[in-house]
């Protein structure tokens, strides 16, 4: 790790000061940044810490219903405390393990936006609407491939807006050494339709299957998509699956997500 | 009724206080005043000549203290190799160089080029960051069969290819199996891989070295499995300091799994370098080194025939392997593929004619040895795949099938050159049927389709040699070691006994299991016993703790020590209670009179000896202290029955272990918690094998699985709750004890099992797979289900 300044801020806007300042960097949990900083594969100058920020902690429900995380709530917190989006906390509780759950937070991992990691997957499927210190963000425009964002230089995720649908789950299949996901599906039925988000699966990062969505809209139940296939190109190929094995979990776990929701 | 102490109780294990509270006492946690840091600069590429290094920049930076390159180490040993294993053709291996820093050229990934001293570990590294190299990279040589092709880029220059050595056993059978194949009724042929593993102790490697400027004295603190042979080859061989001048500590150790037997580079380093710098030099590698550094496990490419006789007996048997030494011999890597390997092919079964081919080829990957059961599980991985093969061929039942074949006469001489003295292999056979409720696969059977699961049952046999071994039998076979072990029993005034022992616990629980033999020899509690190991200063020269041979022979050479210790009480107590020596008995810590009710406390007999007022002078000398070397004079033998139950998810390719049961045959047992305790942990890293870890590498040398991200361990939720079962139990007939050893039979004789039982819910589920290679991943497993 190479040597950096450390600053804890209480408020927002001190952190939003304090990442303006050359080669700042947010920290959230550290669940992904400190082994970074560990490898000496980043140099930040100053980290921020967003911890002791009150106002980005917590879980509570929005005028119209929707599940507000704020963006440092750890995923224990989540998923103990999002009992009103219930797949979400179920996917929150599988993230990793207790030590990871209790440091990492919904900021950060929608930041990271690693290909492999769950919450992505909720909030694209949930249309969910990220809120910045600058601005509002629907999942469809946030998400711009494996490990970017449309997040600019300092801007910090400060709240997470889940509308919660009709049903919904979550199906990891994890990969089994980082227990990632492999492949996740996560399928969320609204009243105007439904959404399957996948993550673990391409090159493009977190993606929704549209041929799926409109299947699944028009009859909710796992043989609506029993047709489908999912092409294998421009699917992740390593040591753990073949571009080929993750476009048949795809579906797999796509007809399971919507049996275990339905 | 279970025993509350001595050879065959339960006795909770004392180390895990410590171990279990963060009390215990690691090479990590030695820090001594004034001491410097190590980083090695390790290489990135596989493969590469060092057209220069320039450290002329990092020497400036703070708190650098030197840094060393491969020119410190000119005219220094190389680290050497302690087992030369002769070819078909008679001729020895080829044998490399091995230099303590890399001197011209790099090998694999992980070589280590330029080691940077420092006050701190944060300033070495920055420092190693400023080091400018120069390397022109050169072809990696990854795969072993293109390896050995004419006009292979050669690992070593100055060898004739990359054949470390081509070993035929027993090469005056070699014919006679060709023929004995030819003209079989029936040969089942199978070809597979036995995947590269990384042991992952939980404690990395450490080194800490420390030189006295006033008495020239050195004291290299080590993660060692046996420190004496670190001492002898560091010593004599790589730096030319005697023994007397060099002290080696290897205090707790967090597992080690053979990959802490072998003299490493950075042990040899940090001697070195403390006399070098004139301070103490530290090293602690850190996880992603170890998979670059620590030497790796297995890592063959088989092929095996069995050849039958119409009536389905075992004709003769036939294996190549290429075994992969990855780019430097490491201490013992020679000896696994050949004699912890080709001896074993027998298994359990009379098959009269065996030829075993291996070809040992270098490569630019990290260096290959002994991991868990080392060789033994290769050995028993694909004899168990083939027989199992075989049944499926025949379409007879493969439990059958081994029994018809069994081994049922001891002593048995095999084709092999072995001779196993006992075992009884249908009875573990008949216990494994026992507790794995053979009898009730059906009904599970019937109960996982219900659930859309497919079911499969795997079985196995295995057979090891362990208690490694006969010096002058492993002195032909190649062994540049003896393998007798020592044990110094020193009985303290009081009636206390300390013992120093030359075998090493890293894990395996012998401060608890050596007690429990005393305890029982002499009649007194457990607690008066204690056990010191792990320090060449305080323990005889012993060979140290690998190839399950601690109770068996290091725990012989304590019963043959204590035997003396007891000899000589038993004078001082003929002399006590003045009685003729022939008529003392000694029982429950009392020596009496046959047949008279004088008698006099073990206590009482002990101070004598250290308080000698009353005491026959002229005879013997007082104090109680008495050493002895123990070298056995043949393995021992070791045997089960293993059985698996996996369900496969069919639309995902998932196994899940149901079941595991093993009924195993470990002679008598001093401590049967323990030894279940090493079944469990042996099976989980066999599970491990089988289904999860994977060391892979690309066409470039590089590593991709480098990480516990991409390499998978077992967890918890990976493994059933076991059944095991020790209780066949036919004694080793050549030691004191009647031990045979256990802390390798579960990782040996699971693999086979769980892919046995993989390839069984295939076929019973229709599918035309006949083998599918460890890893068994979901996406494998998806892919043979799919064609
Ligand atoms: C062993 C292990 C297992 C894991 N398993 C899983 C898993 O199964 N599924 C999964 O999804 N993830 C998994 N993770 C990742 C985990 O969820 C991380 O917590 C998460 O990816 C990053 O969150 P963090 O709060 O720790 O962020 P940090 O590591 O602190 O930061 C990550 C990045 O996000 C930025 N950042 C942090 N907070 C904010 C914010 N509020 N606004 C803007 N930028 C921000 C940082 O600057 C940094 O670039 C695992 C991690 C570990 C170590």
């Amino acid at each position: 790790m190479y040597a950096f300044e450390f600053e804890r801020p209480t408020t927002v806007e001190d952190a939003v000061k304090a990442l303006a300042s050359e080669d700042a960097q947010a920290l959230g949990g550290g669940q992904t940044l400190i082994p970074t900083l560990k490898q000496r594969l980043a140099a930040p100058e100053t980290l921020v810490s967003l911890g002791g920020i009150a106002e980005m902690k917590g879980v509570c429900i929005g005028d119209s219903g929707e599940v507000c995380i704020g963006g440092a709530t750890t995923h224990a917190t989540v998923s103990g405390e999002a009992g009103d989006y219930p797949a979400l906390a179920e996917l929150a509780s599988h993230i990793g393990d207790p030590a990871v759950r209790n440091r990492g937070t919904i900021g950060g991992s929608l930041a990271n936006n690693d290909p492999s990691a769950c919450y992505p997957a909720a909030a694209l499927g949930s249309n969910a609407t990220i809120i910045t210190n600058k601005r509002d963000i629907a999942a469809d425009e946030y998400f711009q491939g494996m490990f970017t964002t449309a997040l600019e230089e300092g801007e910090i995720i400060t709240e997470v807006r889940f509308p919660v649908p009709e049903k919904a789950n979550y199906q990891k299949f994890v990969q089994p050494a980082s227990r990632f996901a492999l492949v996740g599906v996560f399928v969320a039925k609204y009243s105007d339709g439904v959404r399957v988000a996948v993550t673990g699966a391409s090159e493009e990062g977190v993606h929704r299957w549209s041929e799926a969505e409109e299947a699944l809209s028009a009859d909710f139940s796992a043989d609506a998509i029993s047709g489908l296939s999912v092409p294998a190109d421009g699917l992740i190929g390593d040591l753990h699956g073949t571009p080929e094995y993750r476009a048949h979990l795809v579906k797999v776990l796509t007809g399971r997500a919507v049996t275990a929701a339905a | 009724m279970p025993k509350d102490g001595g050879i065959g109780a339960s006795s909770k294990r004392r180390e895990d206080v410590r171990f279990l509270t963060g009390r215990g006492r690691y090479t990590d946690d030695i820090n001594i005043n004034n001491q410097t840091y190590v980083h090695f600069l390790r290489s990135d590429v596989a493969h590469a000549t060092i057209k220069g290094i320039d450290t002329a920049a990092a020497s400036e930076m703070p708190g650098v203290v030197r840094i060393f390159t491969g020119a410190d180490f000119e005219g220094i040993g190389s680290i050497p190799c302690g087992w030369q294993v002769t070819d078909r053709h008679g001729e020895p291996m080829q044998e490399p160089a091995h230099p303590v820093l890399a001197q011209g050229k790099v090998r694999h990934v992980g070589d280590p080029i330029c080691a940077v001293v420092a006050d701190t570990l944060e300033q070495a590294r920055d420092a190693a960051e400023a080091i400018e190299l120069d390397l022109e990279e050169l072809p990696a040589v990854v795969d072993m069969k293109a390896a050995v092709q004419d006009g292979a880029t050669k690992v070593h220059d100055d060898l004739t290819s990359n054949l470390c050595y081509d070993w035929g056993f027993v090469e005056e059978n070699r014919e006679a199996v060709d023929e004995a194949i030819k003209s079989a009724a029936h040969v089942t042929t199978l070809e597979l891989v036995n995947n590269r593993l990384v042991a992952n102790p939980m404690e990395p490697r450490v080194a800490v070295g420390d030189w006295n400027a006033g008495t020239d004295d050195y004291t290299l603190y080590t993660t060692s499995q046996n420190p004496h042979v670190i001492r002898l080859l560091m010593g004599a061989f790589v730096l030319g300091i005697p023994e007397h001048k060099l002290r080696v500590v290897a205090p707790d150790v967090g597992g080690g799994f053979g990959t802490k037997i072998f003299h490493y580079a950075e042990e040899a380093f940090c001697t070195f370098a403390a006399k070098q710098v004139g301070r103490p030099v530290k090293w602690t590698s850190s996880r992603s080194e170890a998979f670059m550094s620590d030497a790796h496990g297995r890592d063959h490419v088989t092929k095996i025939e069995l050849a039958m006789d119409a009536d389905n007996n075992f004709t003769a048997l036939r294996t190549e392997t290429y075994a992969n030494m990855g780019a430097y011999l490491s201490t013992f890597a020679p000896s696994i593929p050949t004699w912890l390997h080709g001896t074993l092919m027998a298994g359990n079964y009379k098959t009269p004619l065996i030829y075993v081919n291996v070809k040992a080829v270098f490569t630019n990957t990290v260096p290959v040895d002994a991991y868990r059961g080392a060789g033994r599980p290769e050995a028993t991985f694909q004899l168990e795949r083939v027989v199992d093969k075989a049944a499926r061929e025949l379409g007879v039942d493969p439990i059958e099938l081994r029994r018809q074949n069994f081994i049922t006469e001891f002593p048995y001489a095999t084709p092999v050159a072995v001779e196993y003295d006992t075992g009884d292999y249908n009875a573990t056979m008949d216990k494994l049927a026992e507790i794995g409720d053979l009898s009730g696969f059906e009904a599970r059977l019937a109960e996982s389709k219900k659930r859309g699961k497919l079911r499969g049952l795997g079985v196995n046999c295995y057979i090891e040699a362990c208690g490694i071994a006969p010096s002058n039998l492993v002195g032909q076979l190649g062994a540049r070691a003896g393998l007798y072990e020592s044990a110094t029993v020193r009985v303290n005034a009081t009636g206390s006994i300390s013992v120093m022992t030359g075998s090493h616990s890293h894990g395996q629980g012998h401060e608890t299991a050596f007690p429990q033999v005393i305890a029982e020899m002499i009649g007194i509690d457990e607690s008066q016993v204690e056990i010191v190991h792990g320090d060449t200063a305080t323990s005889p020269m012993g060979m140290g703790t690998y190839g399950s041979r601690s109770l068996a022979v290091g725990g012989s050479a304590m019963v043959r020590a204590a035997e003396k210790v007891i000899n000589k009480a038993k004078k001082i107590a003929s002399h006590l209670l003045e009685a003729s020596e022939a008529d003392i008995e000694l029982k429950d810590g009392q020596f009496t009179v046959a047949g008279t009710d004088k008698s006099v406390a073990w206590g009482d007999v002990t101070l004598a000896a250290y308080v000698p007022h009353n005491y026959p002078l002229e005879e013997i000398e007082p104090g109680l202290e008495e050493t002895a070397f123990y070298d056995p004079n043949n393995f021992t033998y070791p045997s089960g029955a293993y059985c698996c139950e996996v369900e496969v998810d069919p639309e995902t390719g998932k196994v899940t272990i149901e079941s595991f049961a093993a009924a195993d045959d470990f002679g008598n047992i001093v401590n049967p918690m323990i030894v279940s305790g090493q079944v469990h942990g042996g099976i989980a890293q066999g599970v491990g094998q089988a289904l999860l870890e994977n060391c892979s590498y690309d066409e470039n040398g590089q590593i991709l699985s480098a990480s516990y991200m991409d390499y998978a361990m077992p967890r918890a939720d990976d493994v059933p709750f076991y059944s095991v079962d020790h209780s066949c139990q036919t004694p080793c007939t050549h030691n004191p004890l009647g031990v045979k050893g256990c802390g390798e039979a579960g990782a040996i004789g699971s693999p086979p099992s769980v892919v046995n039982a993989v390839v069984d819910a295939l076929q019973r589920a229709g599918h035309d797979v006949t083998h599918i290679d460890m890893p068994l991943t979901p996406g494998k497993v998806w892919a043979a289900m799919n064609g």
